[in-house]
């Protein structure tokens, strides 16, 4: 138990271990949501620390795992379009395309900037009136009030060279289409805390309702995960499934609404392919028509032809919590953070890139 | 990437109209410019959680110190080291 002494509160934590051992009468399938839940569990040693009961399986809450392949060519093709400088936050680059990746691009001499907001992208584009900007805008509900607000900017500001390749994702429909999958072992869930801090709890009722299954808003730090994990397993034990809040730090039940408003503004729900996992009805955000001028898609009439997805990589089965990512082959050998197969193993968020990272320091100890 | 950091409100910088502010937040002594337009009653002194430049919450004072510290530990700060918009 040495890591426990780093947690926050150490104390809390012990606690929150042996009441998990104590009411866990059988085995019980929970799966986080968040990349960065997914993080914190395994680089924290929490999964070896759980009960043997408690199996913890890793959502697909890593935007950068499930930008779809297609999409990841849509931003390489216009990085390389003429007088175009293509803005990403940095973890997209290493992402592997259907034939490079956008590092791979910018090293063939495409202008592509990361940036550490969309904001930023607004300000090149004004101060570039003879370049087109697009900010490459992905992520989940998180994000979503940041890159409408840049859109909503560039509008008032009255650019007409700033534009965004819309690649959004939302929590609620890849829930349920893991909850609906036939093969779906997942007893529980964890909700991703910030996107909730957004959107609030509303939207997860229905959810919980419909698939009798408990869902725990949860933070992202040791204890917190403790505590959601705990809270879940209690309900499970008690055979209820209601929406429960651990984050009520920085989560209101109503999430905060001006954001929600910005998204509404911008955007406009519609289908959504995820990598690895494929078509999700209603589970993205694109640019609405209003702001069509702001859309890249529209203002560059991008015709991608759909790639397939790299057959080596099983990073579906992954984030639909089938596999583990020690049970895929390539694991380590083909597939490592500096040469992926898949997005799981780009981000440190994802699965495979955590797993592997945590397994090479665990390495090390011995 | 969900991940949002606390920082505390040094100044506002920019109000363009009733919505539109921008303000100083220092992460730590790191300091950048943060947009608070989601935030409309945070003033200089209180602490907001901030995604990708966009402040989404306010929180309490203990509590961002010990995220804030939990997330340098953790190595999640990084992002905002890297240096202001490119070129």
């Amino acid at each position: 138990m040495k890591y426990l002494t780093e947690y926050r509160n150490p104390e809390l934590a012990e606690q929150f271990f042996e009441e998990i051992k104590r009411i866990t009468t059988r085995p019980w399938t929970l799966m986080e949501i968040c990349g960065g839940q997914t993080h914190s569990l395994v680089k924290n040693g929490l999964l070896e620390m759980l009960p043997d009961f408690i199996t913890m399986v890793h959502g697909p809450g890593c935007p950068v795992c499930v930008t779809s392949i297609s999409v990841i060519d849509e931003a390489i093709w216009l990085a390389e379009q003429p007088n175009v400088i293509l803005c990403s936050f940095g973890d997209m680059l290493r992402v592997p395309g259907s034939k490079k990746s956008l590092l791979e691009a910018k090293a063939e001499g495409a202008d592509i900037r990361i940036l550490y907001s969309p904001l930023e992208a607004v300000q090149l584009a004004a101060e570039n009136p003879e370049k087109q900007v697009v900010f490459f805008a992905v992520g989940f509900e998180t994000t979503a009030p940041a890159n409408a607000l840049s859109v909503v900017h560039a509008h008032k500001q009255g650019l007409n060279n700033y534009s965004i390749l819309a690649s959004h994702v939302l929590v609620p429909p890849a829930m349920e289409a893991i909850l609906g999958d036939e093969e779906n072992r997942i007893d529980g869930f964890l909700a991703a805390g910030h996107v909730c801090a957004i959107m609030g709890l509303e939207e997860y009722f229905p959810v919980a309702e419909k698939y009798h299954c408990p869902i725990v808003v949860t933070g992202f730090e040791p204890v917190d995960l403790l505590q959601g994990i705990l809270m879940t397993v209690k309900q499970l034990e008690a055979g209820i499934y209601k929406v429960e809040n651990q984050y009520t730090r920085a989560v209101q039940r109503e999430g905060n609404k001006l954001a929600k408003d910005t998204i509404d503004e911008v955007f406009v729900t519609g289908d959504r392919i995820w990598r690895g996992i494929g078509r999700i009805p209603q589970s993205g955000y694109e640019v609405n028509e209003a702001y069509r001028n702001f859309n890249a898609r529209v203002k560059f009439n991008i015709t991608i032809e759909p790639a397939e997805e790299n057959k080596e990589c099983i990073s579906g089965d992954i984030m639909k919590g089938l596999k583990k990512p020690f049970q895929c082959p390539n694991f380590g050998t083909k597939c490592k953070p500096e040469h992926p197969l898949g997005a799981p193993m780009v981000s440190s968020e994802g699965a495979c890139a955590a797993y592997y990272h945590y397994a090479g320091s665990k390495m090390l100890q011995d | 990437m969900c991940l949002a950091i606390p920082g505390k409100i040094i100044s506002i910088t920019d109000q363009l109209d009733e919505t539109f502010r921008k303000g100083k937040v220092s992460f730590s002594g790191i300091t950048r410019e943060v947009n608070l337009c989601m935030v409309p009653d945070a003033q200089p002194g209180d602490y907001v959680l901030v995604h990708v430049g966009v402040a989404i919450s306010k929180v309490d004072e203990e509590e961002a110190q010990k995220v804030f510290s939990y997330l340098e530990m953790m190595g999640e700060v990084e992002e905002l080291k890297t240096p202001e918009p490119i070129q």
